[in-house]
C-alpha cells in the first residue's frame, strides 16, 4: 500500500481547501521558479528519468513525447491538456479538476516551459460544469498571484485557456480534440503529420492527459529517482485508480503502479460484493480494453505491461468489477452501443462496423443467433481493429474480442437455451 | 528528392513529395479508392486504399501517407510496400464488406449502374457474398438541387461532394451532419445548392447517391455513343464528352483538360443538353404576309440569293452570333466580301475590341494555367463567377494556396468565391489606378506576376476602346521589368465564337459598318449568323435572314430562316478566350432539314452569283488557315509578349463616368440553346426566387 508521504494528490477527496492557499500549504507552487531557472531540457530530462508514462491510456513515455517538440521553430508551440475524460469507468481527472486544480495549473506551467509554449489550452469535457468552474477559479487565482500570465513571477509568460467541450467522446481523441478546439467538427485527423509537428492551428502541439501534467510539479520537487523508485520497472510512480462496479466501496484512490489487482480491490474497496469467489470478470482499464476473467484477475498486477500481456491494458486504470450476477453479454452489448453511438462516422470500418457488432450482440444477448455468428462477430471486430483513422475503432473492437475470448461458452449456452425454448414452441 | 521503394517486389524511384498511393500507381499497382481524388484534399476516410508497409504493424492508408513520412528501415534499405499481400487483400475485403452492408442492393434501378465505382470495386476486391443479416440503414431523402438527384441511402460517406463544394466551387453548402452510422450528407437547413458548378459533385460521387436529376432513368451508360468534343456555352472552351443514343444527345459530361477546365464544367455546359431538342429550327421558313411559313431549301436560298444580288453592296451586312464556328464565319465573310460588302461584325454586344491592334489586345494572355502563378489580380468590369465559372474556379484554386494575396475589383460588386477588394464602380477608379495614384497600382507593381482581367462589361460600351487602352497601360506598367514571358493583360470573353471572329477579321472593313450600324432601317439585307443578343428592333424593315439552330429572338425577327446546326452537330473550330483553337466533333445530326452551317453559306453563294471556291470542309479549312494561321494550331496557345499591347496602350479617348455594367444578367440564359432549355429556365427561376427571398430576409 502506498505510504501517505508518497501521495501526490493530497486533496483527492476534497477534504481540504482546493484554493491557492490550501494548495500552497500542501506544497504546490513550491520551487517552481527554481525548476524553470534550470532550463527547458532539465525538466524534460527529469520527466524522462522519472519513467512517467502517459496517464491517458496509451502509456507513451511523457518525457519522450515532450522531447519531440521542435526547439527552434518560428511557429508558436502549444500545450493542450486533455480533460475530456469520457471513457466509461474513468473518473480521476474530474477529482483533480475539482480538488487539486493547482497541481494541474502548476504542471501546465512547467510543461509549457519545457516545450517552449506560451499558451496552454485545457479542453474540459462538456458535462464537467463544476469541474470547469473549479479549474477556472484556480487559474484566476494563479493569474491574480502572478504565478502565470504575462510577466509572472516565474519569468515565463504563459496564458492558460479553458475550453469547454460539447460532450462528444471522440473529442477526447487528441487530434479530434484539436479540431474541436479550432472550432470544427470533432473528427480525428490523419497521422502523420503528428501534432508535435503540425497540431493546433498548424503549429507544434503536445497533448497530455490531466494526470500526466498534474504530477509533473511533484516529480520535479521530489526528484525523478523518488518517482522512479515507486512501482515496477518501466511502470513507475503512482497512479489514480478508479474502481467501480460490484465492489463494496467504489472509490478513486492513488496507489503505486503495479499493485496487484486483488490487493487494490480488497484494501481500498472492501472487496468484491459477495467475496472474491463471486467475481466474474474485470475490465481493468476503462470500457475500451478487453475484459479479464476472475482467474486472471487473481494474480495480475495493475501496470501497462502485465495487463498488456493478458491482451488487456491498463488504459486509464478505471477498473470495472463485475460479479457473477452480471449478464456479461449484456454488459458488453451496452459498451458496444456506446461506441456505436460515439463513432464519429468519418471512416468506414468504425462507422459501419460498430453498429453491426452492436446489433449482433443485441441478438446474442437473447440467444437469438447462430453459433457460427460468434466467429463472424470476432472477425468483424478484427476487420475494424487497426483499419481506422483513430483508436476508437480498436476501442470498439476490444471489448467484443474480450467477451468472445473469455466467455464464449456463456454465449453458446445462451444460444442453446434460446433454441431449446423456441424449438419446443415450434414443436408444440 | 527521390526515394527508393520496393513495391510488390519491383524497385522504383519516386519523388518523395508523392503519396504512397501515387507511388504505387507509378509502379503499376492498382489501388482501389473511394474518397481519394486528385483534385480534392485528402480525407483518408474510406480506408479502401490500405497497403502493407514493411515495419508498420497496421495496414497504411496509402492516399494519406506521404512517401517521405514512411519511417526509414534501420539498415537504410528501400522500404518494401505490398499491395497484393494477404493482409491487404483481407483489409480490402473487410472495408468493402462494411461499405456494402448498409448499401442498398438496388443496382438494377440505379442510374449509376455501369459506371459505379462501388460496383466495379466490389467485383474486383470484394468477397462476393454477404454475411450481414441485420436491417439495412435507410436515410431520409434530401432535396438539394433541381440538378442533383439524391438517394442518400446509397451514400458511402466519402465526402468528395463536401470537399468539392467547399474547396473548388467555393460554396459551403454541403456538409456531413450527425455522427457514426447516423452521419448524413446534406445541405444545412435544407437549402438548395446555388452554385454555377454544382453538378460536378455527381461526377465525383463514386456511388449512386448523387445522380443527374434531369437525365434520371433515361439511359444506361453502355447504350450511349460517346463523342469527345468542345463546349460552346462560354469562352473557356471546356473539354466535354457528348453521349448520344440514336440521334439524341442524352447527356454532356466533362473531359479532362488540365490546361483549360481540369475536369470541371459549369452547370450550363452540362445541363443545356435538353435545350438541344427544344425550339429547334428544322426546316427553312419564309415570311409571307407577316407570317413565317415553312419552305423548301430551294425556295429559301433562291430568295435570299436574289435579295443579295439585287441589293446595294454597301447596304448589306452580316452579324455573327456567340455560338458561330470559325468555319461558317470565314465562309460568310468571304461571301460578303465577294459581294462587295464591308459590313460585317462578330461583336454583337458592341464590344470595342479591334483585331488590328494585335492578338494580344483581345485574348486572355496569361492563359488559364497561368492563373496558378499569379499573385495579384485586378478584375475590371467582369464577374468571372458567372461569365466563366470554370476559370473562376481556377482563380479560387490559386487563392486557396495563399499565394494570390490581392484581388481587386472595379465594376459591379458581386459575390465571387474568394474575397475581393472592391475598388470602385467605373472609369474614375480605373483612371486613378492607371495614373498610379490608387493604392492598388502599388499592389500591382509590387507583385511578381500581376494579372489584369477585363470583362465585356468594361469594353462593350461607347468608351470601350479608351477603357481597354487604360487597362493596357495598367498592365504594361505593372509588368514592366518583370518576367518577360509573363503577359498580365487578359480579356475574358463570354462568347465561344468571339476570339475566332476577331482572328478572322470578322469586323467592319475600312469604311464598313459595325453591328449597331448594320442594324439600321436603311439596310437592305441583314444576315444574322446565330446573332440573337443584339438590338434587332433597330433594323426596322430591312430584309433579315436568320441562320441558326434555335427559334429565338433572331428567328422571330427574320424574313427568311435558314436552319443550321448546334455546336454538337457540326465540326467547327472554336477559339477560347486564351486564343486556344479547338475543334468540335460532330456527335449527332441536326434535326429535320437543318444543315451544317458552312454548307448553307456555300449553297447560298451559288444563288447569289458568287460561288465560294470550296466544296468540302477540308478545302474550306485550308483557305481559312491561310487567312488566320493561328486557327490551325489546335490545343496550343502561342507566347504573346507584353509588347503586343503597345498599339492599344497608345490610344486614348473620352471616358464616360457611367459604372461598368454586368455583361451577363442571368447565367442560365445567355444563348439561344440555354434559353430553349427547360432545365436552365428552372434554374434561372430558382435563383431569382432565392435572391428575392434573400433580399426579404435581409429586410
Amino acid at each position: 500500500m502506498l505510504h501517505d508521504r508518497d501521495r501526490i494528490f493530497r486533496n483527492l477527496y476534497g477534504f481540504h481547501d482546493a484554493g491557492l492557499k490550501g494548495a500552497i500549504s500542501r506544497g504546490a507552487w513550491d520551487g517552481t521558479k527554481f525548476f524553470i531557472d534550470k532550463g527547458h531540457d532539465w525538466i524534460i530530462n527529469e520527466v524522462k528519468a522519472s519513467g512517467l508514462r502517459g496517464r491517458g491510456g496509451a502509456g507513451f513515455p511523457t518525457g519522450l513525447k515532450w522531447s519531440f517538440m521542435p526547439k527552434a521553430d518560428p511557429r508558436p508551440s502549444y500545450l493542450v491538456v486533455n480533460a475530456d475524460e469520457s471513457e466509461p469507468g474513468s473518473c480521476k481527472d474530474r477529482e483533480i479538476l475539482r480538488h487539486d486544480p493547482h497541481l494541474l495549473v502548476e504542471g501546465a506551467l512547467l510543461a509549457s516551459f519545457a516545450m517552449r509554449a506560451h499558451a496552454c489550452y485545457i479542453y474540459v469535457r462538456g458535462e464537467f460544469i463544476r469541474e470547469r468552474e473549479a479549474l477556472q477559479r484556480a487559474i484566476d487565482e494563479a493569474y491574480e498571484a502572478r504565478l502565470i500570465g504575462k510577466n509572472n513571477v516565474h519569468g515565463w509568460d504563459l496564458d492558460i485557456y479553458v475550453h469547454h467541450g460539447a460532450g462528444a467522446y471522440i473529442c477526447g481523441e487528441e487530434t479530434a480534440l484539436l479540431e474541436s478546439l479550432e472550432g470544427k467538427k470533432g473528427q480525428p485527423r490523419l497521422k502523420p503529420p503528428f501534432p508535435a509537428n503540425t497540431g493546433l492551428w498548424g503549429s507544434p502541439t503536445t497533448i497530455n492527459n490531466v494526470e500526466s501534467i498534474a504530477v509533473t510539479g511533484e516529480i520535479l520537487r521530489r526528484g525523478a529517482t523518488w518517482f522512479a523508485a515507486l512501482g515496477l520497472p518501466n511502470n513507475t510512480g503512482t497512479k489514480l485508480f478508479q474502481i467501480s462496479g460490484h465492489v463494496e466501496k467504489p472509490c478513486v484512490v492513488e496507489e503505486e503502479m503495479g499493485i496487484p489487482l486483488k490487493e487494490l480491490i480488497e484494501t481500498h474497496c472492501g472487496g468484491v460484493r459477495g467475496g472474491w469467489d463471486n467475481l466474474l470478470a474485470v475490465i481493468p482499464g476503462g470500457s475500451s480494453v478487453r475484459c479479464i476473467t476472475a482467474a486472471q484477475a487473481s494474480d495480475v498486477t495493475m501496470d501497462f505491461d502485465a495487463l498488456g500481456k493478458l491482451g488487456s491494458g491498463l488504459g486509464t486504470a478505471a477498473v470495472i468489477v463485475m460479479d457473477k450476477s452480471t449478464d456479461i453479454i449484456a454488459a458488453i452489448r451496452r459498451i458496444s452501443y456506446f461506441y456505436k453511438h460515439e463513432s464519429c462516422g468519418q471512416c468506414t470500418p468504425c462507422r459501419e462496423g460498430t453498429g453491426w457488432m452492436w446489433r449482433v450482440l443485441e441478438r446474442m444477448e437473447r440467444g437469438e443467433a447462430a453459433k457460427r455468428e460468434i466467429d463472424l462477430l470476432f472477425e468483424v471486430s478484427k476487420q475494424i481493429e487497426g483499419h481506422t483513422i483513430c483508436a476508437l475503432g480498436d476501442a470498439a473492437a476490444w471489448p467484443v474480442q474480450g467477451l468472445i475470448n473469455n466467455f464464449r461458452p456463456v454465449i453458446e449456452a445462451r444460444i442453446d437455451q434460446y433454441q431449446a425454448k423456441h424449438s419446443k414452441v415450434a414443436a408444440e | 528528392m527521390t526515394k527508393k521503394l520496393i513495391i510488390d517486389g519491383q524497385e522504383i524511384e519516386v519523388e518523395d513529395h508523392l503519396t504512397l498511393l501515387q507511388a504505387c500507381e507509378q509502379a503499376g499497382a492498382e489501388i482501389p479508392r473511394f474518397c481519394y481524388h486528385e483534385r480534392l484534399s485528402i480525407a483518408g476516410n474510406c480506408r479502401m486504399c490500405l497497403v502493407e508497409a514493411q515495419g508498420v504493424p497496421k495496414p497504411v492508408a496509402s492516399c494519406a501517407m506521404g512517401v517521405s513520412d514512411l519511417p526509414p528501415n534501420r539498415d537504410g534499405s528501400p522500404k518494401q510496400i505490398s499491395t497484393k499481400s494477404p493482409l491487404v487483400k483481407k483489409a480490402r475485403e473487410g472495408v468493402m464488406e462494411f461499405l456494402l452492408i448498409n448499401h442498398p442492393l438496388d443496382c438494377p434501378i440505379c442510374d449509376q449502374g455501369g459506371e459505379c465505382d462501388l460496383q466495379d470495386q466490389a467485383m474486383a476486391f470484394g468477397m462476393g457474398g454477404s454475411r450481414f443479416h441485420e436491417n439495412k440503414r435507410a436515410v431520409e431523402e434530401k432535396n438539394i438541387s433541381p440538378l442533383i438527384k439524391t438517394m442518400m441511402t446509397r451514400c458511402i460517406h466519402c465526402t468528395r461532394c463536401v470537399r468539392y463544394m467547399t474547396e473548388v466551387a467555393g460554396v459551403e453548402e454541403l456538409g456531413l451532419i450527425s455522427r457514426g452510422e447516423d452521419a448524413e450528407i446534406t445541405t444545412y437547413l435544407e437549402q438548395g445548392i446555388l452554385s454555377e458548378m454544382s453538378a460536378n459533385v455527381v461526377d465525383l460521387c463514386p456511388v449512386g447517391a448523387l445522380t443527374h436529376r434531369p437525365w434520371a432513368f433515361n439511359a444506361r451508360p453502355w447504350e450511349m455513343r460517346k463523342t469527345e468534343t468542345i463546349d460552346a456555352m462560354d469562352a473557356v472552351g471546356s473539354a466535354i464528352r457528348v453521349d448520344t443514343r440514336g440521334g439524341a444527345v442524352m447527356r454532356i459530361l466533362p473531359r479532362n483538360n488540365d490546361a483549360v477546365n481540369e475536369e470541371w464544367i459549369s452547370d450550363k455546359t452540362r445541363h443545356v443538353a435538353d435545350g438541344l431538342k427544344i425550339q429547334r429550327l428544322d426546316t427553312p421558313y419564309i415570311r409571307k404576309n407577316g407570317r413565317l411559313e415553312p419552305a423548301s431549301w430551294d425556295e429559301a436560298l433562291t430568295l435570299v440569293g436574289e435579295k443579295l444580288k439585287a441589293a446595294d453592296p454597301t447596304r448589306i451586312g452580316a452579324i455573327a452570333g456567340d455560338l458561330a464556328g470559325a468555319e461558317e464565319m470565314f465562309a460568310l465573310k468571304d461571301l460578303f466580301t465577294r459581294l462587295g460588302s464591308k459590313n460585317f461584325d462578330c461583336r454583337q454586344a458592341g464590344d470595342k475590341l479591334d483585331p488590328k491592334l494585335g492578338r494580344a489586345s483581345y485574348v486572355f494572355n496569361t492563359t488559364i494555367n497561368g492563373i496558378e502563378e499569379a499573385d495579384a489580380i485586378l478584375i475590371i468590369g467582369s464577374n468571372p463567377r458567372i461569365e466563366a465559372p470554370v476559370l473562376n474556379a481556377r482563380i479560387r484554386k490559386r487563392w486557396r494556396t495563399g499565394q494570390l494575396k490581392h484581388i481587386g475589383l472595379i465594376g459591379a460588386n458581386a459575390p465571387l468565391t474568394y474575397p475581393v477588394t472592391h475598388l470602385g464602380a467605373g472609369t474614375d477608379t480605373l483612371a486613378e489606378v492607371a495614373s498610379g495614384k490608387h493604392s492598388f497600382a502599388q499592389v500591382l507593381r509590387a507583385a511578381d506576376k500581376p494579372m489584369i482581367i477585363l470583362g465585356q462589361g468594361a469594353f462593350a460600351r461607347v468608351d470601350g476602346l479608351a477603357v481597354l487602352a487604360l487597362a493596357a497601360q495598367i498592365a504594361l506598367s505593372a509588368c514592366e521589368g518583370k518576367d518577360a514571358a509573363w503577359n498580365g493583360f487578359n480579356v475574358l470573353h463570354t462568347a465561344a465564337a468571339r476570339v475566332a471572329g476577331l482572328d478572322l477579321g470578322f469586323v467592319p472593313a475600312e469604311g464598313g459598318r459595325d453591328a449597331a450600324g448594320i442594324l439600321r432601317p436603311d439596310m437592305q439585307v441583314v444576315y444574322l449568323l446565330g446573332a440573337d443578343e443584339c438590338d434587332l428592333g433597330a433594323s426596322g424593315g430591312a430584309f433579315t435572314v436568320y441562320q441558326g439552330s434555335h427559334g429565338d429572338h433572331g428567328a422571330a425577327r427574320a424574313d427568311v430562316i435558314l436552319p443550321g446546326s448546334a455546336y454538337t452537330e457540326k465540326s467547327v473550330t472554336y477559339v477560347n478566350t486564351e486564343g486556344r483553337a479547338q475543334q468540335t466533333i460532330k456527335a449527332a445530326f441536326a434535326p429535320g432539314e437543318a444543315k451544317e452551317d458552312w454548307t448553307i453559306i456555300r449553297a447560298l453563294s451559288a444563288r447569289a452569283g458568287k460561288t465560294l471556291p470550296y466544296d468540302d470542309l477540308t478545302a474550306l479549312r485550308a483557305a481559312m488557315y491561310k487567312t488566320a494561321p493561328q486557327l490551325a494550331a489546335h490545343d496550343t496557345v502561342e507566347a504573346r509578349a507584353m509588347s503586343g499591347l503597345g498599339m492599344l496602350a497608345k490610344l486614348s479617348g473620352a471616358l464616360s463616368p457611367e459604372p461598368f455594367a454586368a455583361a451577363i444578367e442571368d447565367f442560365y440564359l445567355t444563348n439561344p440553346i440555354a434559353r430553349a432549355s427547360v432545365v436552365m429556365a428552372g434554374m434561372s427561376a430558382l435563383k431569382a426566387n432565392a435572391q428575392k427571398s434573400a433580399l426579404k430576409a435581409a429586410e
